[in-house]
C-alpha cells in the first residue's frame, strides 16, 4: 500500500544577500498511516523548513525542488496553489510551537475552531460547533462549550496547545505535522499532550510527522526517527534500532550530550560536540559534520553515500564499530 | 559552618490591576519560602511556570524586596541593602542569550561593565581582566571587540558567564542558563560551568525546569509549586525517594531517551492553577492523586527532618481530617 | 579542553554590523535622495549671504512683480522674479531656507530634550511616575498648538524667538510617547537586569544601557518632528502669528503672495515648492533611517 506521505529528494534553497542558503539538501522519507516519524535535529538543521516545504508554506524567498512528493498516492510536487489550500487544514494539518502566535488573538476559540470545518466541509455553524465541543472534550478540555466563547489570551499554554490540536483535527486529517508542539510547555503538560497524540493516532489512524530537538520525546513517541544535520538526514531507522546502536557520529554525540537521570554520572562531564554548525550558504561538498567529527578522514570531503541495514540507514564512511564514540 | 545564603519565611506579592481606578488584586508569587545554601553547593531550584522560581531568584539578587521575611547573603541582610556590596557576592546568568547582552556594546565592554560600576582598576586593567575572563570561558581574545549579533547562542552565554564572573563573586545565580540552547551547546556550557565552579570555588543557584539537567548538576534540590517550596532534599533523596506528590509527578514526566517505555500517565488532571486565585488549603490538592479532605482546608506546614524538608499532610499526620 | 578551541565566528565572511549598515544605506535610494536634498538645503542656508544675488530686504518699487526667468517678461537680473515690493525672490527664498532650517533644528532640539527626558523617566520607572507623566502628556495633547500660539502672540507679540519657544515647549508629546514605549521595551530586557545586579546607578543604566538602544527610534521621530516644526512655523507665519515681515520666512512669503495668486502665481508656487521639497527630504531621511536600522532578526 502506498505510504501516506512519500518524500524523495526534497531541496529547499533560500536566497540571501551572500548567495543561496541550502536549508534542506536532498531529504527523503516516508510516513505511513497510524505511524509517527520524528525529525530530530538542532536549530538550523532544516527540520522546520522541511515541514513548511511539504505544506507549501515556504517564505517567498525560498525555492523548493523535489523528485517525488506524494500524499495518499497523489503527487503534490507540482500541485496548484488552490489544491494545496484545499488539502491544508483538511487532510494535511500542521501544529506549531507557539500556540499564542499561531492562534489569532482577535477571534474566539470557537470561531477559529469552526473556520476550517465550515470552509472545507461546508458545514453549518451548529454542526461545526458540535464537532468542536466533541473534540475539545476528547482532548480533556473541561467546560468545552463555555470555552468556545473565550479568547486565546484567557487560556493557559497547555490549554492553548490542546485548542491548536483540536483545530488541526476538526476535519479528520490523515497527516498531522507537529513542529515542536510541546517545547514551550511545562514538563507535566508535555506528558499529557503527548499521550493525547498517541491516543488519537491509535483511534483515528493518523500519520504523524513530529519535529523536535528532544531525544526523550523521540524515544517515547516515535516509531521511526530521522536525524537531521545541516539540511540532510544523516541517520534514520526504527527508534529501537537507532537508539540501540547509533551509527553516525553526530547521533552519538547528541546522545552523549544529554544527561540521563540514573545513568549519566552526576557532576561529571557530558560528551559535548565541539564547534558549531557550518554555514549553509554557498557550495557545500562532502560530509557537513567533518569539522566537528573526531574521526574525520580525508575522504569525508567527498560526497558520502547512504548506507543501509535492515531498519536502519546512515550517511557516514566509518564502519560501524561496537564501541561508542567519545566525541571530545 | 554558617550557610552562605539564608532565606527565612520570604514572601512576595505583586499588585495586579490596570490603571489608577481598577480593583487591585494580589498575585502571591512567592509564599513563605525557607532556604539555605552552603558554600560549594549547587542548589537546584525546580518548578514549572508560575512556580515563583524566577521571582525568588530576583529576590536573592536583591532586585526585588520581599513583602515579608528576611534574606541574608554572606553577612549582609538584604533589608539594609548595599547594592554594590551585594553585587560582589552574587551575580546572575540569564536564560535568553539574545536579550542578556546589550546589542550596542562590544563584548569586552559588556564583560568589563561590572568592573567599571564597582570602580575596580583602570580602563586598561579592566579590559585586560575582561579579556582574561573571556579566555577562561573559551572565547579567544579576537572576540573581545565584536558585537553580540555576531555570536551564536552558546557563545553569547559564554559572554554572559564571563560577565558574571569578572568581579569574582562567591555565588552565581543561573536562571535557566541552557534552556534556550541546542542540546549539544548545552552540554558544552554545562561542562564549562562544572569546570569553573571547581576552579574558582563557586556556589551555584541553578534554576531550571529541566530535571535531567538538575539531576546532573545539583547537589541540593528545592521544588517549588505556586510560590511555595514543597520539598527540599539532597539530589539522591529527591531523585531516588521523592516524598511530595508533585515532586513524584515531575519526576514521572521526565522523558528519558529510552525507547519502548511510552509516555507515562502522571494523572495530574486538568485543574490548572490560577495564581491569582489559588486553591484553598494545600495549593496542589486539586491535582493531587493522593489528596484527602484535610488537604482542602488546611495549608500543610513545613516538616523538617534528616531527609530534608517537605510540606505535605501525607508526611504530617495524614490527609484525613484532624478533629 | 577541546570543545573550547574550535569556536569559530558564525558568519565566515565576517560581516561587521558597520559594513552591513553601510551597504544598506547605500542601497536605499530614498535615504540617499533625502540626504542629498538636505545637504543642499544646509549649504544654501549656511552660504546664503555669499550666494544670494541681491539683498533680500532691498525694496525696488520700480521693479515690482517681475516674473521669473522662464516667463516672457523675465530677466536674468532676477532669476526667480521679484515680489510686490520689488525684492529679489531668489534671494528671499535662499534666506528663507535659513529660517526654516533654524526653526526645524531648534524646535527639534528643545522639544526633543523635554520629550526624551520625560519619556525615559516614565518608561524606566513606571508606576506613579509613569501615570503622572502620561497624564501631563495627555493634557498637552488636548491643547491645540495654533490656539496657544494665538494666545501667546496676543499677549507678548511674536518673533522668531517666540515661534521657536512656543513650538519647542509644546511639541514634545510625540517624543515622550515614542521614547516611553521604547524605554519600556528595553527596560524588560535581561541586560538591563544584569546591569542592575552589578549595582549600577540608575542614571548609568538609563544612559549607558537603555539610551543607546532607543537611539534609532529617537532619530526617526526627531526627523519627523523637525519636518512638522517647519510646516507649523509656515502655518503660523501664514496666519500672521509667527515670523513678522520683513523676514523672508517661506510661510510669510506665501501669505504675502495670497492676493497676487491669480496674476503672479510664482509668488506662491516658489516658496511652496521649497517648503514641500524640504519637508519631503526630511521625511525621506527619517523613513530611510528607520528602514536601514530595522532589526535584521536573530541568527
Amino acid at each position: 500500500m502506498a505510504p501516506l506521505l512519500d518524500v524523495e529528494g526534497l531541496v529547499v534553497d533560500i536566497a540571501v544577500h551572500s548567495g543561496a542558503l541550502h536549508a534542506v539538501r536532498d531529504v527523503s522519507f516516508q510516513v505511513d498511516r497510524g505511524e509517527t516519524l520524528c525529525l530530530v535535529g538542532e536549530s538550523g538543521c532544516g527540520k522546520t523548513m522541511t515541514a513548511l516545504a511539504l505544506m507549501g508554506l515556504l517564505p517567498s524567498a525560498a525555492r523548493r525542488r523535489v523528485r517525488r512528493l506524494a500524499f495518499q498516492g497523489e503527487s503534490l510536487a507540482t500541485a496548484a496553489a488552490d489544491r494545496m489550500a484545499s488539502l491544508r487544514g483538511h487532510r494535511m494539518v500542521m501544529v506549531f510551537q507557539e500556540p499564542m502566535t499561531a492562534l489569532n488573538p482577535a477571534y474566539t476559540i470557537g470561531n477559529q475552531l469552526a473556520e476550517g470545518h465550515r470552509r472545507h466541509l461546508g458545514s453549518s455553524r451548529l454542526v461545526a460547533r458540535e464537532r468542536a465541543v466533541e473534540l475539545l472534550e476528547k482532548l480533556g478540555v473541561n467546560a468545552a462549550s463555555e470555552r468556545l466563547r473565550q479568547y486565546p489570551h484567557q487560556l493557559s499554554g497547555g490549554l492553548r496547545q490542546r485548542v491548536m490540536i483540536a483545530m488541526a483535527l476538526m476535519c479528520a486529517p490523515s497527516l498531522l505535522i507537529a513542529d515542536e508542539p510541546t517545547t514551550a510547555l511545562d514538563v507535566t503538560v508535555q506528558a499529557q499532550i503527548l499521550r493525547l497524540l498517541i491516543e488519537l493516532q491509535r483511534d483515528f489512524g493518523i500519520g504523524i510527522l513530529l519535529i523536535t530537538h528532544d531525544l526523550g520525546v523521540v524515544a517515547r513517541v516515535a516509531h521511526r526517527v530521522a536525524v537531521m544535520y545541516a539540511g540532510e538526514i544523516v541517520e534514520s531507522g526504527t527508534t529501537a534500532a537507532v537508539f540501540a546502536a547509533p551509527r553516525h557520529p553526530y547521533t552519538r554525540g547528541l546522545m552523549t550530550s544529554i544527561p540521563v537521570p540514573g545513568q549519566t554520572p552526576p557532576g561529571g562531564r557530558l560528551g559535548a560536540i565541539p564547534g558549531i554548525v557550518p554555514s549553509l550558504i554557498g557550495e557545500m561538498r562532502g560530509c557537513a559534520f567533518r569539522d566537528r567529527c573526531a574521526h574525520a578522514l580525508t575522504i569525508c570531503t567527498a560526497p558520502v553515500a547512504w548506507r543501509a541495514e535492515e531498519n536502519h540507514g546512515w550517511r557516514c564512511v566509518l564502519s560501524p564499530s561496537p564501541a561508542h564514540a567519545e566525541v571530545a | 559552618m554558617t550557610p552562605l545564603i539564608e532565606a527565612r519565611d520570604v514572601s512576595h506579592s505583586f499588585i495586579i490591576g490596570r490603571g489608577p481606578f481598577a480593583r487591585k488584586r494580589l498575585l502571591h508569587a512567592v509564599v513563605g519560602v525557607n532556604l539555605t545554601v552552603r558554600k560549594g553547593e549547587v542548589l537546584g531550584l525546580v518548578g514549572e511556570s508560575g512556580s515563583g522560581k524566577t521571582t525568588l531568584g530576583r529576590m536573592l539578587l536583591g532586585l526585588i524586596a520581599p513583602s515579608s521575611g528576611r534574606i541574608r547573603v554572606g553577612d549582609m541582610d538584604l533589608a539594609d541593602i548595599n547594592r554594590k556590596a551585594l553585587a560582589r557576592r552574587i551575580q546572575p546568568v540569564f536564560q535568553d542569550p539574545y536579550s542578556s547582552l546589550n546589542p550596542r556594546k562590544r563584548v569586552v565592554s559588556i564583560v568589563a561593565l561590572p568592573l567599571a560600576v564597582l570602580g575596580i582598576g583602570t580602563v586598561n586593567e579592566r579590559r585586560a581582566k575582561a579579556i582574561a575572563m573571556l579566555e577562561r570561558v573559551g572565547l579567544l581574545p579576537r572576540y573581545a571587540d565584536v558585537y553580540p549579533s555576531e555570536l551564536s547562542g552558546g557563545q553569547r552565554q559564554r559572554v554572559a558567564i564571563a560577565r558574571a564572573l569578572v568581579i569574582e563573586p562567591d555565588i552565581v545565580l543561573l536562571d535557566e542558563p541552557t534552556s534556550a540552547l541546542d542540546v549539544s551547546v548545552q552540554a558544552q556550557i554545562l561542562n564549562l560551568l562544572t569546570d569553573i565552579k571547581r576552579d574558582l570555588g563557586l556556589t551555584y543557584i541553578f534554576i531550571s525546569h529541566n530535571l535531567a539537567v538538575i539531576e546532573h548538576v545539583a547537589t541540593q534540590v528545592a521544588v517549588m509549586y505556586l510560590g511555595r517550596i514543597v520539598e527540599t532534599a539532597d539530589r539522591e533523596t529527591i531523585f531516588r525517594g521523592p516524598r511530595h506528590p508533585y515532586t513524584k509527578a515531575l519526576l514521572a514526566s521526565v522523558l528519558t531517551p529510552e525507547p519502548g517505555l511510552g509516555v507515562p500517565d502522571i494523572g495530574l488532571g486538568l485543574a490548572f492553577p490560577n495564581p491569582l486565585d489559588p486553591p484553598t488549603g494545600c495549593p496542589f490538592h486539586p491535582r493531587c492523586t493522593e489528596s484527602g479532605p484535610r488537604c482542602r482546608v488546611e495549608v500543610p506546614r513545613v516538616v523538617r527532618d534528616e531527609r530534608g524538608l517537605v510540606a505535605c499532610h501525607l508526611h504530617d499526620g495524614g490527609v484525613r481530617m484532624v478533629s | 579542553m577541546s570543545d573550547l578551541v574550535a569556536v569559530p565566528l558564525i558568519d565566515a565572511p565576517g560581516t561587521l554590523p558597520r559594513t552591513l549598515l553601510r551597504r544598506r544605506v547605500l542601497a536605499h535610494k530614498g535615504l540617499l535622495i533625502g540626504v542629498g536634498l538636505l545637504t543642499l538645503a544646509t549649504f544654501i542656508a549656511l552660504l546664503a549671504p555669499l550666494i544670494a544675488p541681491h539683498d533680500p530686504y532691498a525694496q525696488d518699487l520700480a521693479h515690482r512683480l517681475i516674473p521669473p526667468i522662464w516667463q516672457e517678461k523675465g530677466a536674468w537680473a532676477h532669476v526667480l522674479g521679484t515680489d510686490n515690493l520689488g525684492r529679489d525672490y531668489l534671494s528671499r527664498v535662499l534666506y528663507g531656507a535659513r529660517i526654516s532650517l533654524l526653526i526645524g533644528l531648534a524646535v527639534m532640539v528643545i522639544s526633543g530634550l523635554i520629550g526624551t527626558i520625560l519619556g525615559l523617566t516614565a518608561g524606566y520607572f513606571g508606576g506613579r511616575i509613569d501615570m503622572a507623566i502620561t497624564f501631563i502628556t495627555t493634557v498637552r495633547l488636548a491643547m491645540p498648538v495654533i490656539l496657544v500660539a494665538l494666545a501667546v502672540v496676543a499677549t507678548i507679540g511674536s518673533s522668531l524667538l517666540v515661534v521657536i519657544l512656543v513650538l519647542g515647549l509644546l511639541r514634545w508629546d510625540r517624543f515622550a510617547i515614542v521614547i516611553r514605549a521604547a524605554t519600556q521595551q528595553v527596560r524588560a530586557l535581561d541586560y538591563v537586569t544584569a546591569a542592575q545586579a552589578t549595582g549600577a546607578s540608575t542614571l548609568r543604566i538609563i544612559f549607558g544601557e537603555c539610551f543607546p538602544n532607543i537611539l534609532p527610534q529617537l532619530v526617526v521621530i526627531a526627523t519627523v518632528e523637525a519636518a512638522n516644526a517647519i510646516l507649523l512655523e509656515a502655518a503660523l507665519s501664514f496666519l500672521g502669528l509667527g515670523i513678522q515681515p520683513p523676514l523672508p520666512s517661506w510661510g510669510l512669503m506665501i501669505a504675502e503672495a495670497k492676493q497676487y495668486m491669480f496674476f503672479s502665481f510664482w509668488l506662491i508656487a516658489i516658496p511652496g515648492t521649497a517648503l514641500a521639497l524640504l519637508v519631503f527630504a526630511i521625511n525621506m531621511v527619517g523613513d530611510g533611517i528607520r528602514d536601514v536600522t530595522a532589526p535584521a532578526g536573530r541568527m
